[in-house]
């Protein structure tokens, strides 16, 4: 099913792709053509769909996705994928600022590179990074993964939680409390994981692990349990 | 919030569409404040060595045809003189200055609202496309143009708190953002000898570029003199004569998208502005990267 954002009304097309599940069986892959960069295009969706968005998007692409498998054809503008629950938002182009901010889960692939607070507050989702990403990425990244396959700028990984960074190219400084740390073989298998998924063809081992030094905050090993 | 726009034309073909795709551009940003909008364009320079100045009246009733002998008749040399809505454009052959002092002394019911040769300032309180009309800018054509629409925060909606805010010949500057130190900074400016008709904060970053530049700073020299004396979020489009600048705050949290093809260069607080040039999709887009200066024109 296609819809036109030049004709069709945005609560329209987001209304239609809430209610599909209603009708029991399959569904067919919905199409968004000329989105213009437009908001909020394709946001709280809470089946299991394919939705493809043809074109560059504005703010809040994919917030608070449940369950749909997103793609952007074009660049995304801020907070893509925003409080991701789950399923996947693949964009092909560049995202701005805090990609996948609050995300609890599901898999947010960007193939270009990404501005400043990639991860921001990140609680258990997963973002892979084919180019590199802007200052303060994992800004207080509770749970989840950040691979970034490019660089990554300034103070990457400041005052990070739990959450694990992994970065191939260079690091032009950490964050406060953030540090490199080992990388072990299950953190190399999770990574390998990730990168097949997010079809990239990257080698495991070109890559550096970071992650909390668990000065900052807290931590106590009898509770690691609760936040994995 | 506030949105700001800015084109540049590499193509001179399309130089009589500037004014429709400023309007296109910034009524595409009008949900990102409605308070008030203004523009600046450049176009039909003055004669060498002669001025151009754009006036804003708050009179509705206001008889320009006297105001145009009475200059015309003190200077003894024809001023043209072009009324649009509130604002006039008022050009000759006499030089800057001469006809700014004058203006400032004798018309001081007046607002200079730009001074230089190619610039003219409009703006006014209310929703850009309502300004846009208002002023008939659509069929204005030109070389290049900064615009913004305004969601006030910290000061008044009024025609003196818009921007864009002349920062000295043929300059003026729009901002997104708030500054934290404008306060203080406006009473150095004004221990400086600068002059503010507002309370704003985007008038304090106005008036510290004009500072820098009488100082015998470049436009780039003074941007980067604004990175390091401006505290708080920014993103700013710099018009000048020859062309406009683009500076975002080292934490950059205010948007900004740069997109070039072989026709224009444009800037916008969002992509979607920018959705509404010709061609739009085959031109390079990308985030300009925090406390770097980028700049367009012709030398």
């Amino acid at each position: 099913m296609e819809f036109d954002l030049t004709i069709d009304a945005l609560r329209h097309v987001n209304q239609a792709l809430h209610d599909c599940g209603h009708n029991h069986g399959d569904v067919k892959p919905f199409v968004i053509r000329n989105p213009k960069g437009r908001h909020a295009v394709a946001v709280g969706m809470t089946h299991e769909i394919q939705v493809t968005v043809d074109g560059h998007v504005g703010y809040y692409c994919g917030g608070m996705n449940q369950s749909a498998n997103i793609i952007v054809r074009g660049n995304a503008g801020p907070g893509v994928a925003e409080n991701m629950v789950s399923g996947s938002v693949l964009v092909e182009g560049n995202a701005s600022q805090y990609a996948g901010a609050s995300g609890h889960g599901g898999l947010l692939t960007i193939k270009g590179n990404t501005s400043s607070r990639c991860g921001i507050s990140m609680k258990g989702i997963d973002i892979v990074v084919g180019g590199s990403v802007g200052h303060f990425s994992a800004f207080m990244a509770q749970s989840g993964r950040l691979v970034v396959c490019g660089d990554a700028e300034h103070d990457l990984g400041d005052s990070i939680y739990e959450a694990q960074v992994f970065v191939r190219g260079d690091v032009e400084s950490l964050g406060s409390d953030c540090i490199e740390k080992e990388m072990r073989p299950e953190h190399a298998q999770a990574l390998d994981r990730l990168l097949e998924q997010s079809g990239f063809e990257f080698p495991v081992a070109d890559f550096r692990r970071f992650g909390s030094a668990r000065t900052l905050y807290n931590f106590k090993i009898d509770n690691a349990d609760a936040i994995r | 919030m506030c949105g700001i726009v800015g084109i540049y034309l590499k193509n001179h073909d399309l130089e009589p569409r500037l004014g429709e795709f400023v309007a296109d551009m910034l009524e595409e940003m009008g949900d990102r404040g409605p308070d008030s909008a203004g523009v600046a364009i450049y176009r039909n320079p003055a004669p060498e060595n002669g001025s151009k100045v754009s006036l804003f009246s708050s009179d509705p009733t206001e008889n320009w045809d006297r105001r145009k002998a009475e200059i015309s008749s003190h200077f003894e040399c024809e001023f043209s003189l072009s009324v649009h809505a509130s604002h006039i454009i008022l050009s000759s052959e006499t030089p800057v200055s001469l006809v700014e002092p004058w203006i400032r002394q004798h018309w001081s019911d007046l607002r200079v609202m730009s001074i230089g040769k190619a610039i003219e300032i409009y703006k006014e309180k209310g929703h850009p496309k309502e300004v846009i009309e208002r002023f008939g800018f659509r069929k204005f054509a030109g070389t290049h143009a900064i615009a913004h629409t305004r969601m006030a925060t910290e000061s008044a909606v009024t025609t003196e708190h818009s921007h864009p805010f002349s920062t000295g010949l043929d300059l003026c500057l729009v901002h997104n953002g708030s500054l934290s130190n404008h306060n203080r900074l406006r009473r150095y400016l004004i221990r400086q000898g600068g002059q503010f008709q507002t309370d704003n904060d985007s008038e304090v970053a106005a008036g510290f570029l004009t500072w820098r530049l009488s100082q015998g700073d470049s436009v780039v020299d003074a941007l980067h003199s604004a990175i390091e004396g401006l505290d708080g979020f920014y993103t700013f489009a710099i018009g000048s004569r020859n062309g406009f600048s683009v500076l975002r705050d080292p934490i950059a949290c205010k948007p900004a998208v740069l997109a070039e093809n072989d026709d224009w260069v444009a800037m916008s607080s969002e992509y979607r502005a920018i959705a509404r040039l010709p061609d739009a999709k085959h031109s390079n887009i990308w985030e300009p990267s925090p406390a770097q200066i980028y700049s367009w024109g012709r030398d």
